[in-house]
């Protein structure tokens, strides 16, 4: 496992959460997977090109969904299937937008896709070199789940060490 | 949700008119509220940067709160767009991606500003007073205020 890609992750969830909920958050569980991914509500993907490849699933069940909504937009919101899809795409793009700025600002450049929902009932299955962690965010409204599976290109990483050592 | 002294256009006292740029309707609403919140108004709405520059066209805003990472075309690119167009145009990049080359790359472009997501909306109603400058005026409504 690697920490460094993944720390900033773990830092970006905490601090979207915490400011839209207006809450604090706790990290209630945290493992490493080997098996494929399985679904816990309604999920959103974001993929990540570039230095370090892979993806960020976030996961809520619906009722957590619109009621994160209603805290983020400071008012009660009627349950809606969209409203419920949004949600969950947006909190999974602003926080891997903040953790991404943090990595560049490391050195790592990459591109990220836009969200897009992951309706299938298993993800990516991790791999010797792909990190899969899954943690849960435990909040005042319900609990959060996040996905990383992550890992270096390692054919840019050639690039930047041949480069350095130039 | 939060009220601020309400931002009027300097010219005519009416509200600043605003178009809203994100892929994310969550997103939009939620942008829709803050400036209902600093006595604005949605001149318009686009969730890709295509629809934008038509939005532009259309609506003629005094602000565009513009997404980075989209489909069809991203933010930035749209911006600089709208600005070779209109250089006048007042866009303020709104984006979850706010590192330094990134910001830079809207800057270069035409974008005036650039606010980071999770939006605070004391932060976005700073920048907006900026980005107006003599164009915009704060009016000390009564019960209003920071």
């Amino acid at each position: 496992m690697k920490m460094e890609l993944i720390q900033p992750f773990i830092n970006a969830a905490d601090a979207v959460l915490a400011q839209g909920l207006k809450s604090p958050i706790s990290i209630g569980s945290l493992s490493m997977e080997e098996q494929t991914y399985r679904r816990q509500g309604v999920a959103a993907l974001v993929a990540l090109s570039g230095d370090i490849e892979g993806r960020i699933i976030f996961d809520l069940d619906p009722q957590t969904a619109v009621r994160v909504a209603s805290r983020f937009a400071g008012s009660e919101l009627p349950e809606s299937d969209d409203l419920i899809r949004e949600t969950v795409c947006e909190l999974a793009n602003q926080t891997v937008g903040n953790a991404i700025t943090a990595l560049n600002d490391a050195g790592f450049h990459f591109r990220v896709h836009p969200p897009v929902l992951h309706t299938s009932e298993h993800g990516m299955k991790g791999t010797e070199d792909t990190e899969a962690l899954v943690m849960c965010f435990e909040t005042s409204i319900g609990n959060v789940f996040m996905n990383i599976a992550l890992r270096y290109n390692l054919r840019r990483q050639g690039e930047r060490t041949a480069a350095a050592g130039s | 949700m939060e009220q601020f002294a309400p931002v009027r256009r300097s010219k005519d006292g009416q509200p600043v008119r605003y178009l809203i740029v994100d892929d994310s309707v969550f997103a939009r609403k939620n942008l829709a509220r803050m400036i209902e919140t600093f006595g604005g108004q949605v001149a318009g709405e686009a969730g890709d940067g295509m629809t934008a520059i038509t939005e532009f066209e259309r609506t003629n805003p005094d602000i565009v709160l513009m997404d980075i990472t989209m489909p069809q075309m991203e933010g930035i690119e749209a911006a600089e767009k709208i600005v070779r167009q209109h250089p006048e145009a007042r866009i303020v990049m709104v984006s979850s991606v706010g590192y330094q080359e990134n910001i830079v790359a809207a800057l270069q472009r035409g974008a005036r500003h650039f606010v980071q997501k999770p939006v605070k909306p004391e932060v976005l109603y700073e920048v907006i007073k900026y980005v107006l400058g003599e164009d915009g005026s704060v009016a000390h409504a009564a019960g209003a205020g920071v």
